[in-house]
């Protein structure tokens, strides 16, 4: 096990005693564990998704696809409601990432300057919402009398700012743009206006990819929202089809009489759980690799002095 | 949370301009007039949808109905509050709220830390990358979709809990329906979803020890163990004490959604908490009661403050570190 020196914290010693190594041996098998532990369900389901519906109902498959089909994904997009509620996440997504990402910098970088009068008491206003909050009640009242109910605004403007996410960009900012630079800036006739459009903005990509991805996989997720300020099935968000359909349909009796298409219908339902799960499971799955750089950053330095 | 007066302190490098802790207050807010104008945006939002619901809670001292409106329904003090702790639903509600979200800080806990100690300690780059990358995944999938694999996985007929348990022939188990294994299908699954990203925060403070540190204490003849014991944990104990505070905080309202999800009528013995039947008051039941539903809420609201000022509190006497 003597390694040459990796980048990993802990130096590696001269040389190891037994006990040392055994240590180091369990190590790396529990993580393994661990790992293992958190991937099988996603492979199980991604693999039931692509197998034969038969094996599926019957148990047959483990860990890999048995009887390789893709019938059950053609299935999902001919399901009308799943095509809409796709495209109504994707609209959410973006749109209430961008929009919340613009309030969390607005917020964000005047409470980080140093000396700005209020900014306690503005700050104490904001994390407050934190630990209290008026309730699902007041809020959907608030809604209502806004006269948002049944639009997409219910969906994207209540979940416009979070407050943890406005702190930890924040800390970004008092971390990387030092207060002589606003000086020098100010001394030579930059406005504050013009300072964040050209200086904090092109410092802050980290910061800004983290707050698009949290925002964007928030909306992507949620459903609940939807299910209280909705009732327009056409404006539903995925999540909310996936509930109708994953968890449902259990309680739902089959109307179908003839028991040989009951028993066709059947199989591809169960399937369609597993096709469903993995094609809305894809989308967050596939940005988080991309930013996930910056996202530990961003997350750590919120943590380290949030 | 950082302190932060209005009056600015006296600054010690600003020889340029000597006079700038004597510019009046007006002057001061006039000259940063540009990011007031940038924070009035969320502000506005704040006050919208944050601080009007707060008022909006009042119709919980009211009798509310939609023609009157907020302001113009009739005070009736206490009633509500009194007539949900007399309601035989009370201890109920109260026992399955704090019984799940207790057994929730329990096993939401531990796991990341150990994960991050046995990452901290791996020095295979590969291997740590990987380990973390998979074990970050399970936290960008929605709730709908973690429910939604957990019933496919015990479904009774078709999934793969059943069939195992069939190869030693037991007979099948009926998880979702059972009032007894919702705890533990609620918690460990949301075990599993969260931690490896809140490993990220413990792995942040393992990093910041000076491996100095750890090479005086190899000159010393410590073991591994015994580097982990007095050097790792001691580093991350800090966080791990503001973790826990921010958790006992919202220990009445954490899971809402999960809870709804994983609820159906045959384990609402254990599966019914304060935000459900919140939920349903408001929204499920055909006559809605919107402040008895208000009341409830704000009952929850005011004891999570409560107990949140409260490990706050202690948290800043025994464990010297605190969120305020």
């Amino acid at each position: 096990m003597s390694v040459a020196i990796d980048t990993a914290s802990a130096p590696a010693p001269v040389q190891e005693t037994r006990s040392d190594r055994i240590v180091m041996i369990c190590n790396y098998t529990a993580l393994g564990l661990f790992t293992l532990a958190v991937l099988y369900p996603l492979v199980y389901v991604l693999s039931a998704s692509l197998s034969d519906p038969k094996n599926v109902v019957s148990g047959k498959v483990w860990l890999w696809p048995v009887g390789f089909s893709i019938e059950s994904f053609k299935a999902v997009f001919d399901y009308d409601s799943i095509v809409t509620g796709f495209s109504n996440s994707v609209l959410y997504a973006v749109g209430g990432a961008l929009l919340a990402t613009v309030l969390t910098l607005f917020a964000a970088y005047p409470l980080s300057r140093k000396g700005l009068p209020g900014k306690g008491i503005i700050m104490a206003l904001f994390v407050f919402t934190m630990m209290f909050s008026g309730g699902l009640i007041p809020s959907y009242l608030v809604v209502d009398r806004l006269g948002l109910l049944n639009s997409r605004w219910a969906i994207v403007l209540p979940a416009a700012l979070a407050v943890w996410n406005m702190i930890i960009t924040r800390t970004f900012f008092q971390s990387t743009i030092p207060e002589e630079l606003v000086e020098a800036a100010k001394v030579d006739g930059c406005t504050d206006f013009g300072f964040f459009w050209r200086v904090v903005l092109p410092l802050s990509k980290p910061i800004i990819a983290v707050n698009l991805l949290f925002y964007a996989v928030a909306q992507w997720n949620s459903w609940f929202t939807a299910l209280i300020y909705l009732t327009n099935e056409h404006l539903f968000p995925l999540q909310l089809v996936l509930r109708q359909i994953i968890l449902q349909s259990q309680f739902d009796p089959s109307q179908v009489r003839d028991t040989a298409e009951l028993i066709r219908m059947k199989e591809l339902q169960e399937q369609l759980k597993y096709s469903l799960i993995v094609i809305a499971t894809i989308p967050p799955l596939l940005v988080y690799p991309f930013v996930q750089k910056h996202f530990v950053k961003g997350a750590m330095v919120g943590s380290l002095k949030g | 949370m950082a302190t932060d007066t209005l009056v600015r302190r006296t600054p010690a490098r600003s020889g340029a301009r000597p006079a700038k802790h004597a510019v009046g207050l007006g002057t001061r807010m006039r000259r940063n007039w540009q990011l007031y104008a940038m924070l009035a945006v969320p502000l506005i939002w704040l006050a919208i949808f944050a601080y009007w619901p707060m008022y909006g809670a009042i119709i919980a001292f009211k009798d509310y109905n939609v023609v009157d409106g907020i302001l113009g329904s009739r005070w009736v003090g206490f009633k509500h509050f009194e007539r949900f702790l007399e309601s035989y639903q009370f201890g109920r509600l109260i026992k399955n709220t704090l019984v799940l979200q207790i057994y929730e800080l329990f096993a939401t806990f531990w796991p990341p830390i150990l994960l991050a100690l046995g990452l901290n300690m791996a020095r295979r780059k590969w291997y740590r990358r990987s380990v973390q990358l998979i074990t970050y995944a399970p936290h960008f999938i929605s709730t709908v979709v973690v429910v939604g694999i957990i019933v496919v996985l015990v479904d009774p007929n078709t999934g793969v809990l059943n069939q195992f348990l069939g190869l030693f022939g037991a007979g099948p188990i009926d998880v979702l329906n059972n009032p007894d294994y919702f705890r533990h299908l609620y918690v460990w699954s949301s075990s599993w979803q969260t931690m490896g990203f809140s490993a990220i925060i413990y792995l942040a403070a393992l990093t910041s020890v000076s491996p100095e540190l750890h090479e005086a204490a190899i000159v010393d003849g410590a073991s591994r163990l015994r580097r982990v014991w007095h050097i790792d944990l001691p580093a991350i104990r800090p966080v791990a004490v503001i973790l826990m505070i921010l958790n006992i905080g919202t220990i009445m309202t954490a899971g809402f959604e999960k809870v709804l999800l994983l609820q159906n009528t045959l384990n609402l013995q254990t599966s019914e908490v304060l935000d459900t039947y919140v939920y349903k008051l408001g929204f499920a039941s055909q006559v809605p009661q919107f402040s008895y539903a208000a009341a409830i809420g704000l009952f929850r609201s005011v004891i999570g403050l409560v107990l949140l000022v409260l490990a706050n509190t202690l948290a800043r006497k025994f464990a010297k570190s605190s969120l305020w």
